[in-house]
């Protein structure tokens, strides 16, 4: 698998497009220029991609795009149904789009306040996914890192057509069998400290930050949770907990896309404190299922560092050799041989929300 | 017939038509100018039809009161600006 040769960096003042130039990256292009971009979906083999906004005064939009980019136009944006008026918590308003990914021709939706959105027309038009809306569950569900639930994760299963997963934050981690028709919670083994104790091992509040699925081998998952690092080895049928070095805190994972022992992670100090530890950027690499980490540190600031890398803001590309890393004061870090070294690609963006290869 | 202007603010998104809308309430005079270019109801009220938290609408020079059902009553030479709120800024 060669390394890719584009990559994505969506930011609080909009869209940056990055190419191959030598051993690195520049920037190549800049679309939505000083409007939040929340999400980027990379374009397909047709050039069809879409991009999230989230206007300051004037809701959340979706642009699309049919030629990777180059030209892009308004399409709907996914809406909630009119809100019945005995509808207790949240307001059924869309507050921001958080995932989008597109499988098998559909492409889905993550939102806030917690609804999941599906297209079979590449984002032309949007059907809220009811089964899981409508769960009563949904109202135990709270905000995490914003007022209202979110779903920031969506995967499914390469092979086993119809199955679907997706991470709340924090209303934790959701199966789908039958095409998203039927739910089940998935998220056996957290734990929640933020929750009295005799709540700590409910599932439906617990808080994954972010969720990464090795491609080849689906069975495996990484989850970075508030609470610390949790493996998956049967499809998110159970959780283990993992200790990693200097903080097990975080928001971004990346996983492997074929070495199902091979996942990656940002450390900061903890929940109170979201900033490096000792100033000190580092990327934390197990290779061994999460028995051993190792620091990665070459290439990345070791003092008076403050940045911190959110949810959306590590990824590796197909080839498992390129990483991308971006942080919520606007530096972007990459590297080419699976984090042994970074190189700072640019240190003055806008504020990271989301990088992806494609 | 009251008048509405929206912000230029929102032309960098959509076009934004000066209405001159029958007399009655502010949501109907909105709706003439949605029925000119729906997409802009979108940048105005949410799905729920409720004005956009960010958005801010003066009547004559007072804010309007009706953020949900927007029934605030227009006179006939009513001047209506639809306006981005700085809490959203």
């Amino acid at each position: 698998m060669n390394e890719s040769r584009r990559a994505w960096v969506a930011t609080r003042k909009g869209l940056f497009e990055l190419a191959r130039k030598g051993t690195g990256w520049e920037v190549a292009r800049v679309s939505f220029l000083a409007e939040p971009v929340s999400m980027v979906l990379p374009p397909t083999a047709g050039g069809r991609m879409l991009a999230a906004l989230n206007l300051g005064h004037f809701g959340v939009k979706v642009h699309a795009s049919d030629d990777a980019g180059a030209t892009w136009h308004e399409v709907a944006t996914p809406a909630y149904p009119p809100q019945p008026a005995d509808a207790t918590g949240v307001a059924w308003k869309l507050v921001q789009i958080w995932a989008l990914e597109s499988i098998g021709g559909t492409v889905w939706a993550g939102t806030l306040p917690g609804g999941l959105f599906r297209s079979a027309d590449g984002g032309d038009s949007w059907q809220l996914v009811d089964s899981l809306w409508s769960r009563p569950e949904r109202a135990e569900w709270f905000g995490g890192g914003y007022d209202v639930p979110g779903i920031h994760s969506i995967f499914a299963h390469p092979t086993r057509p119809g199955e679907l997963l997706v991470g709340v934050s924090c209303g934790g981690v959701w199966g789908s069998r039958g095409g998203a028709t039927q739910w089940e919670l998935q998220a056996r083994g957290m734990r929640a400290e933020f929750m009295p104790p005799e709540r700590a091992d409910d599932q439906n509040i617990q808080d994954p930050h972010a969720i990464a699925c090795c491609a080849a081998h689906p069975e495996s998952l990484w989850c970075q949770h508030h609470n610390g690092i949790f493996r998956s080895t049967d499809g998110s049928a159970s959780w283990q907990e993992l200790k990693a070095p200097l903080s097990s805190f975080g928001f971004a994972v990346a996983a492997h896309p074929s070495e199902p022992n091979t996942a990656w992670f940002v450390p900061a100090v903890k929940d109170e404190r979201r900033v490096p530890v000792n100033a000190a950027l580092v990327v934390n690499r197990t290779r061994d299922g999460g028995r051993s980490f190792e620091s990665l540190r070459q290439g990345l600031p070791q003092q008076d560092c403050y940045d911190l890398v959110y949810r959306h803001g590590l990824a590796v590309d197909d080839s498992g050799t390129a990483l991308l890393m971006g942080s919520t004061t606007g530096h972007l870090w990459a590297s080419d041989d699976g984090g042994d070294h970074w190189d700072s690609t640019c240190a003055h963006l806008p504020p990271i929300y989301a990088v992806r290869f494609g | 017939m009251a008048r509405i202007v929206f912000t230029q603010q929102l032309r960098r998104f959509t076009e934004t038509p000066e209405v001159d809308a029958p007399v009655g309430r502010l949501r109907e005079a909105l709706q003439a100018a949605f029925d000119i270019n729906p997409r802009l109801q979108g940048y105005v009220l949410d799905e729920q039809g409720h004005l956009r938290a960010n958005v801010v609408v003066f009547i004559d020079g007072q804010r309007s009161q009706d953020r949900v059902a927007l029934n605030d009553v227009l006179r006939a030479d009513s001047q209506v600006h639809v306006l981005q709120a700085l809490s959203g800024g």
